[in-house]
């Protein structure tokens, strides 16, 4: 009889299963997407007419695949799904090894849906975008390098294998980031992000050396069987390791500065990584930690406050921003700042956690390409204090906009309201609080995005005199038409608790929680809340003419808003400067200290073989004395020895 | 017949052909002062051939005279070159090798 | 012992007097008193063969190339007394001074046991025997030695030798010389007149008489009629009406 009590408590371990059958083709997945990446930017210039067409196939090969050994999961026990591939022993020093082995579980199913899924449409949707630019041939490349690392990152079952796949996003991030490596800005986004993002990762390397240190090993396996019994001390170093990597990745305070930046690059690439899919990273390493962070209720309480800041952080930046990309960049700040707050939540947030990032993956991505599109009928351009009245020029990709819109809101039915929904009353439970943090976000969301909607959609023509709005392409409305779709019925995931249930075996039962107020009278407060920041919306903007240039006499929260709360300014005062100061003084250390050592050594013996020199003055004679001198003395010295 | 004295004298006509090298100037001169110093070398050599009662030290200095003659021919001719071109024969000119 | 102590403070002086002479040729000369002496003392000392190898080689071939070079080097040139490295000659007496007494005064403190002398060794005379040890006990030394002179006298000929600058004159061009000097600066062409063409003694210091009977400056060496050696023509017309008397008197 298994100790009901003993299981509650600990953390499930990651179980070891072997492959069979359908399961064997899991190495494919990850295979499809770097093949293609290899014969892509390995194949030059011969591959540019169908580069792309098997970019996409790969992409969609690996869904195929992803939903084959999805339903086979289904198919087994729910105590029987966790499936481990082998593949080969990457290396082995002393008693360490790690293998290159696959985790296929309930958690990495879901995630492999997603990226793959969501891949593939992007994928889809580039072929239209991309078409006019001379490098589409790279940019698939890329694309496809980014979807093989990231499935490395999520089917990975060592931490190690996840270091490797989280600098491959890394990587890809960054090529992706600065494709029109034209612009300087794009450039520069591209270099911010890579660097900022390698301060996360020292945290995960870091914090897989302390696990190395504290249990033996790295694989998830072997650390979550024995993570009951380390130091509560250790256990919470890692977490807060685990936490600054996730930072990094997720874009959370007090890394989140690249974010908005990052939106240089092409935008299916701000839908696919900065959105859906890498962003989400920090959020699958905390939840594939739970063995860790369930057991250290202090390392939680830090997800949770920078979960906390970062959701309100990224929601009034999004208000402030003009740019749509960007305002769609504070909002996924924000909404991974919910995933992560419910990932600090422990066992009773994990699965919230995963649910609102697979809703957000579709309507992020959703109003993503959505925003893709309209810069498409707009000339490229982003301000959208120059759109204005699209909703019948572009019917389609306002429609499918509205239904991400009222998604994000948590407007029911729509998946949002599911997911967002669960997450804030679940902080309610937990501390009252971060439930108003979350409640108030979700004000602001409302608001940002209603502004969004309004200045996009709505009110006056404010175009360019040269712009003439047209509807997308088919090949791009269709995965618009798929996302909204999605981003309509993801919500059903949750219905009858499933993934909760299903995730379960990974991250842990646990109780319902217990709220001081019935379920449906806390969906109709935050229903409240979110009306009211509508209305005000409605109020502010809808109400009002739009300026063309955006006002300069406005409050020091607005301005304070537009300098995304001086992020920048925060980095380059407590970072950068004190970082140039130290380097300035370690230089004139070096300079006068030790330089000045050896070089006054140098100059002290040179000064006193100059006056030795003197000696050498070329003269004969005078060498000629030196050699008598000293034949007197030997002779002197062999007459006293015989005779002393 | 004893030797001491020879020794002696020796040591003295060695002695003043070491400050002679030392003081002189003039190439020739020094290289006179060289010649001296391996006469006086040659005659403690034959005095103790005469002291030992044989004669290798007579076959040393014969071998001394030889050397001698050799180096006499090479000096004099490097002393010929040095004045050929610098017309001079002070060895206080050849002092470029210095500091 | 005689002839050491009557040669011995001679040879001293000499050696000194060579520290101080400012002319090359003659501490040349004081060294080869020295060297004599030496000699000398090698026969005293039973040592007939080097005492003929002494003079013939030291004294005969050396001093000479000794010489020789002076004379190249120029005879006249004395050197300056003055030093010019600062302190050199105090510090060469001192070391002098210390080198030589403690030398002198180590040798004396040793005694060298009886002194064995070469009667035996030179029983069938000094020759033969240092021939006998030579060619058998250091034969090979001697066989070097024979490189060594074979290198020296390369080395000296390498060293002397002049590498040829211009073209090598061929007699014609030395001629076409000759006439274009007559040309442009009037200078005689032909060989220039033999002196002491009525000479008696010393023909080389009389001038030849040209027809007018005017001596011809060209006919003397440059040298004696700097010297003032050379026979005036008044002189010399006594001589020639001296000759020509006793014909007139026929």
């Amino acid at each position: 009889m298994v100790n009901l009590e003993a299981l509650h408590e600990l953390p499930p371990a990651v179980g070891s299963a072997p492959t069979d059958g359908a399961f064997s083709l899991l190495w494919l997945v990850i295979a499809l997407p770097a093949l293609g990446a290899a014969v892509l930017l390995l194949g030059g210039k011969r591959t540019d007419k169908w580069g792309h067409l098997l970019a996409t196939a790969a992409v969609i090969g690996s869904f195929v695949i992803s939903l084959i050994l999805f339903f086979s999961l289904t198919g087994r026990d729910s105590g029987d799904r966790q499936v481990t591939q082998h593949l080969w022993n990457w290396f082995t020093t002393g008693s360490y090894s790690v293998n290159f082995d696959l985790l296929y579980d309930q958690l990495s199913a879901v995630f492999l849906l997603l990226i793959t899924g969501v891949g593939s449409l992007i994928h889809v949707y580039s072929i239209g975008y991309m078409e006019h630019d001379v490098r589409r041939r790279r940019f698939f490349g890329y694309l496809n390098l980014f979807v093989a690392a990231m499935l490395v990152l999520i089917l990975a079952a060592d931490y190690v294998g996840v270091f490797l796949g989280w600098e491959g996003v890394g990587l890809a991030s960054y090529l992706l980031i600065g494709f029109w490596q034209h612009k300087p800005s794009a450039a520069a986004a591209a270099k911010k992000a890579f660097v900022i993002n390698r301060v996360g990762d020292i945290g995960l390397s870091l914090g897989t050396a302390l696990i190395f240190i504290t249990f033996g090993s790295t694989s998830f396996a072997v650390v979550s069987a024995g993570s009951h019994e380390a130091s509560s001390g250790a256990l919470t170093g890692i977490g807060l390791l685990l936490l600054l990597a996730a930072c990094g990745k997720s874009a959370q305070f007090p890394l989140q500065s690249w974010l908005l930046d990052a939106m240089e690059g092409p935008t299916p690439v701000s839908a696919l990584i900065h959105a859906a899919t890498m962003v989400t990273a920090g959020v699958y390493l905390i939840v594939r930690s739970n063995f860790i962070f369930s057991l250290t209720e202090d390392a939680r309480t830090a997800v949770i406050i920078i979960g906390c800041i970062t959701l309100l952080m990224g929601a009034v930046i999004g208000c402030a921003k003009d740019d749509i990309k960007k305002a769609l960049a504070g909002s996924t700040m924000s909404q991974i700042g919910y995933m992560v707050l419910a990932a600090g939540l422990g066992p009773a947030g994990y699965a919230f956690a995963i649910f609102h990032l697979l809703t957000h993956g579709f309507f992020k991505a959703n109003m993503f390409l959505g925003a893709g599109s309209v810069m498409h009928g707009m000339n490229d351009d982003v301000n959208m204090r120059n759109y204005g009245a699209l909703r019948k020029a572009m019917p389609i990709t306002f429609a499918t906009f509205g239904i991400g819109y009222l998604a994000i809101l948590g407007v029911p039915p729509f998946a949002g309201f599911w997911s967002k929904d669960k997450i804030i009353e679940t902080a309610f439970a937990d501390n009252f609080l971060v439930g108003l943090c979350a409640l108030v976000g979700a004000g602001v969301t409302a608001f940002y995005m209603t502004r969004l909607m309004l200045l996009t959609y709505f009110g006056e023509k404010r175009w360019e005199k040269d712009v003439h709005p047209h509807e997308s392409p088919k090949v791009m409305t269709y995965p618009l038409i798929a996302l909204a779709v999605l981003s309509a019925f993801g919500g059903l995931f949750t219905l009858n608790s499933w993934i909760s249930d299903w995730l379960a075996p990974v991250v842990g039962e646990h109780g319902e929680h217990e709220l001081g107020i019935p379920a449906i009278v806390m969906s109709l407060i935050i229903l409240v809340v979110v009306a009211l920041g509508v209305a005000v919306a409605v109020q502010l903007v809808g109400k009002r003419e739009v300026p063309k240039v955006a006002p300069e006499k406005v409050s020091v929260f607005t301005r304070a808003a537009r300098a995304d709360l001086y992020g920048d300014a925060f980095n380059d005062e407590v970072i950068v400067k004190p970082g140039v100061a130290g380097i300035r003084g370690l230089a004139v250390f070096d300079r006068s200290v030790v330089d000045g050592g050896v070089e006054g050594l140098a100059t002290a013996l040179s000064a006193i073989s100059g006056r030795f020199r003197l000696l050498q003055n070329g003269f004969v004679r005078s060498y000629a004395l030196a050699l008598l001198a000293g034949a007197t003395i030997v002779i002197f010295a062999l007459l006293a020895v015989n005779f002393g | 017949m004893s030797t001491t004295p020879f020794i002696i004298l020796s040591a003295i006509l060695f002695t003043i052909g070491a400050v002679g090298v030392l003081t002189r100037r003039n190439a020739l001169v020094v290289f006179m002062c060289v010649e001296l110093m391996l006469n006086a070398s040659n005659l403690a050599l034959i005095t103790f051939s005469r002291a030992n009662g044989n004669l290798d030290g007579q076959i040393a200095a014969f071998f001394v005279m030889v050397v001698a003659a050799a180096e006499v021919v090479v000096g004099l001719a490097i002393i010929m070159t040095i004045f050929r071109t610098r017309r001079s024969a002070s060895v206080d000119d050849a002092s470029l090798l210095k500091y | 012992m005689i002839a050491f102590w009557m040669l011995a403070p001679v040879m001293v002086l000499c050696a000194v007097g060579m520290l101080f002479a400012r002319k090359a040729v003659h501490a040349a000369l004081l060294l080869a008193v020295v060297m004599i002496s030496l000699a000398v003392l090698y026969l005293v000392q039973d040592a007939p063969f080097l005492f003929a190898v002494q003079i013939i080689v030291y004294t005969g071939a050396i001093l000479m190339l000794f010489l020789f070079v002076v004379m190249l080097v120029g005879v006249d040139a004395s050197d300056s007394v003055v030093e010019t490295i600062r302190g050199h000659r105090l510090f060469t007496g001192i070391v002098g001074l210390g080198f030589g007494l403690t030398l002198v005064l180590g040798v004396a403190q040793v005694s060298f046991g009886t002194v064995i002398g070469l009667d035996s060794a030179n029983e069938q005379g000094n020759v033969p025997a240092i021939a006998e040890v030579l060619f058998t006990r250091y034969v090979f030394a001697f066989e070097v030695t024979s490189a060594l002179l074979i290198t020296a006298a390369l080395g000296a000929m390498v060293l002397a030798h002049r590498e040829r600058l211009t073209p090598k004159p061929s007699q014609a061009s030395l001629a076409a010389q000759r006439m274009r000097d007559y040309a442009e600066h009037g200078r005689h062409p032909g060989p220039l007149p033999p002196p002491g063409v009525f000479a008696r003694s010393n023909s080389v210091d009389t001038p030849a008489l040209l027809p007018d009977g005017t001596a011809s400056e060209a006919s003397i060496s440059r040298v004696l009629a700097a010297r003032g050696t050379v026979k005036s023509v008044p002189e010399l017309s006594d001589e020639i009406k001296e000759l020509d008397m006793p014909e007139a008197g026929e």
